[in-house]
């Protein structure tokens, strides 16, 4: 693992620095400063630790002042070659993240995050392929790969194993890529078996094939993975009309509606607070199954003194019917008893086949809400229950389950964060084999302390201040990393930092959507179905 | 390798050699050599005069009904006795048991040892390490220091195989020597072309 790849570039050796700030680099005067990029990673060969690390900063700078008031000739070939690397010279600055000491031990242990600097003037090269993937991992088994880094070939892997253990969250400007990094991962997720996903697909990006910006087609997961994927819809009419074919249509029943989804809808619905109270005493007296078929039942409807019974002022109950009657119109709620979509998706995800719930024509906020609060809470409950059985009885703990949410801020607003299932899970992470992997592009709108929970943070471009800031809340090397993050490119780059990967590091996205892509997808497939072979061996 | 003087004065950095011929010192920055027991002293020639023998007794002027300066000599064939030319060596290294050092010998030079101009192939091996710069810009308060860091380097390019190679590396080595005077350097490096 020592061995160096052929003759490492050297950059230039280490001047000043502190573990707050990174160290500074003086580069050596072969090394012309447009050279370096933001965001690339150098080691450093400390005296018994090889340091890790990335350029934050680049900066040019001079032995006198005097040069900049009166430069030299640099007309003149000559004296522009002697002043340039001595008078004037560039400077980088470099976050050293991970060390890998010299040592046998130490090297078993991998890398460690770091606690020191490298001494004065330790040498400090550009990072090797090797480098690279002893930092990131080796593709394979629970290792993902998620992309390359920026002027590198070498492949950047998460750990899937990791990644799911908690709540994660995939930010950035619409447009920028999250819909194909989320794709990505959920295949990752898929093949590693790390867990099982259920994705709210609101825009229904991912179950089947959609068109990308530039106006080819990409597959979707249902396409990769025919078996090991099961399509729920909420609209039949636009599956058919797509012409792709949905495993199932969901039908929620009233019975399945509570109060707490009717408070979840307030803003939605436009409803006052009194309306939603309310709805608690309509359910109180009627209970908690049966008031909304009640409430929508002819004699009901018919009975004018209903509200004053219930001792509920009248503008309040006309509020309330006005907001309910918006639900009623969604052709996915049915009268009637029990509705059995949250049987079949757990049915599904017990079997380890992965739900994609697609919303058709139903884009607006309402239904989503509605929905996936609704069936995410009745299968977290049953999750729950599994897991709390399990720990009883000492059975093993059900497959681990995520859930994939767009549109995150909607829920995890710190208005309504407290009220929703999600916020929840995000808080109580892996508790009960349950996490989320949330897709936004205003993480300023998510509730900070459902942020500081996130395990991994996955952020293509943000340019508003406040969605960087609530991104790199609470992380070291936040000014530095803040700087990388606002000189990503708009498509196919990322920032990725947190559990899953030893360090932050920004990659440019694997490609999705090429004949070759594909290829490359369905080798991880095969490697897959091969361990099930030898698992089955010994069954 | 042919002597052209002998030392008459000798201190630890620098000493005084008088030329056997009148006029006739080596160029401003020429490498030089002398020898004192198994050591090889190197220099630099920083400053030549030619002056009376006699301190007491000055030169006038004696052509006044010749044609030609030279015929002045002739005329007066006292003169090349009576007159001497001399130059100042900045020390500015040795060798010793075979091994050149870019720093002060141990003793000045000895008086009356001889003086050569250091052959092209020793120059070269001389010039090796920068290092001897840093002696001719520590004699700053006797000397003209700046043109005979000039002059010298200027000498020492020549032989090089690649002179531009040396003079930018040479001139590298100033920047850092200097780097808190960036005109005097800049005025140095104007003249090193």
């Amino acid at each position: 693992m020592t061995e160096q790849a052929a003759p490492q570039e050297r950059l230039g050796i280490v001047v000043a620095g502190s573990s707050a700030e990174g160290v500074d680099v003086k580069l050596d005067q072969a090394i012309s400063v447009e050279d370096i990029v933001l965001g690339r990673y150098v080691t450093i060969q400390g005296e018994k630790r090889r340091f890790f690390g990335m350029i934050t900063q680049v900066s040019l700078e001079s032995s006198n002042p005097q040069v900049s008031i009166m430069p030299p000739d640099v007309s003149d070939p000559f004296i522009s070659k002697v002043v340039s690397g001595t008078t004037t010279y560039g400077r980088i600055r470099v976050l050293p993240m991970l060390t890998v000491g010299a040592d046998a031990a130490s090297l078993l242990e991998g890398p460690q995050p770091v606690k020191t600097v490298p001494a004065h003037f330790s040498p400090v090269f550009h990072a090797s392929q090797q480098d690279v993937e002893i930092v990131f991992g080796k593709e394979g088994g629970s290792q993902f790969h998620i992309g390359t880094p920026l002027d590198m070939e070498t492949k950047v892997c998460l750990n899937l194993g990791e990644f799911v253990k908690r709540s994660n969250g995939v930010f950035g400007k619409t447009g920028t890529g999250k819909t194909f990094l989320t794709r990505l991962l959920l295949i990752g997720i898929l093949q590693s078996r790390a867990a099982v996903s259920l994705v709210f697909d609101m825009h229904s990006e991912y179950g089947w094939e959609v068109m990308n910006e530039k106006g080819y087609r990409v597959k979707g997961l249902k396409q990769h993975f025919p078996s090991k994927v099961q399509v729920f819809t909420l609209d039949e009419d636009s599956a058919r009309r797509r012409k792709v074919s949905a495993d199932s249509v969901v039908k929620i029943a009233y019975s399945e509606i509570e109060p707490e989804d009717i408070e979840l809808l307030r803003q939605t619905l436009r409803l006052t607070e009194p309306a939603v109270q309310a709805s608690y005493q309509i359910a109180h007296k009627y209970g908690d199954r049966n008031w909304m078929e009640t409430l929508f039942s002819p004699e009901v409807e018919q009975n004018e003194d209903f509200a004053r019974s219930l001792n509920i002022h009248e503008s309040t109950y006309r509020n309330l019917r006005r907001g309910l009657e918006t639900l009623r119109r969604f052709p996915f709620l049915v009268p009637g008893g029990e509705g059995n979509s949250v049987q079949r998706i757990l049915e599904s995800l017990d079997r380890d086949i992965n739900v994609i719930l697609e919303f058709g024509r139903f884009e607006d906020y309402t239904a989503y809400i509605l929905v996936a609060n609704l069936l995410s809470r009745r299968i977290y409950a049953k999750y729950r229950e599994k897991v709390e059985r399990a720990l009883g009885e000492g059975l093993p703990k059900p497959h681990p389950l995520v859930i994939t949410i767009e549109e995150a801020h909607r829920f995890l607003n710190p208005e309504l964060c407290n009220q929703t299932i999600f916020g929840t899970i995000a808080r109580e992470m892996r508790k009960y084999n349950v996490s989320l992997l949330i897709v936004d592009q205003r993480p300023s709108g998510i509730d900070p302390e459902i942020m500081s929970q996130l395990g991994t943070k996955i952020t293509c471009l943000l340019d508003n201040e406040q969605d960087v800031d609530s991104v790199l809340a609470g992380i070291s090397g936040r000014s530095e990393l803040k700087s990388v993050l606002a000189r990503l490119e708009s498509r196919q780059q990322a920032l990725i930092f947190g559990h899953a990967v030893s360090m932050p590091v920004v990659v440019r996205t694997r490609e999705y959507g090429s004949a070759e892509s594909y290829k490359e997808l369905a080798g991880g497939g095969k490697r897959l179905s091969q361990e099930k072979g030898a698992d089955d061996l010994w069954s | 390798m042919e002597k052209i003087g002998e030392v008459i004065e000798a201190r630890t950095g620098q000493f005084l050699a008088q030329c056997y011929r009148l006029h006739e010192a080596p160029p401003l920055g020429c490498l030089v050599k002398t020898r004192s027991g198994s050591t090889d002293i190197y220099g630099v020639v920083a400053s030549a005069s030619t002056h009376s023998l006699d301190p007491g007794r000055r030169v006038i002027a004696r052509g006044e009904h010749e044609s030609t300066d030279d015929a002045v000599f002739t005329t007066n064939p006292q003169l090349a006795r009576l007159l001497i030319t001399d130059f100042t060596v900045i020390i500015t290294g040795h060798k010793s048991d075979g091994v050149m050092r870019h720093y002060l010998p141990p003793h000045p030079a000895r008086i009356h040892a001889f003086v050569n101009i250091c052959p092209s192939e020793e120059a070269k091996e001389f010039a090796i390490s920068l290092d001897f710069i840093d002696l001719i810009v520590a004699a700053e308060r006797d000397f003209a220091v700046d043109e005979i860091v000039a002059a010298c380097l200027r000498r020492l390019a020549t032989i090089q195989a690649d002179p531009q190679d040396f003079l930018v590396r040479a001139g590298k080595h100033l920047t850092v020597l200097m780097f808190e005077e960036f005109q005097r350097l800049n005025s140095i490096l104007k003249r090193l072309k």
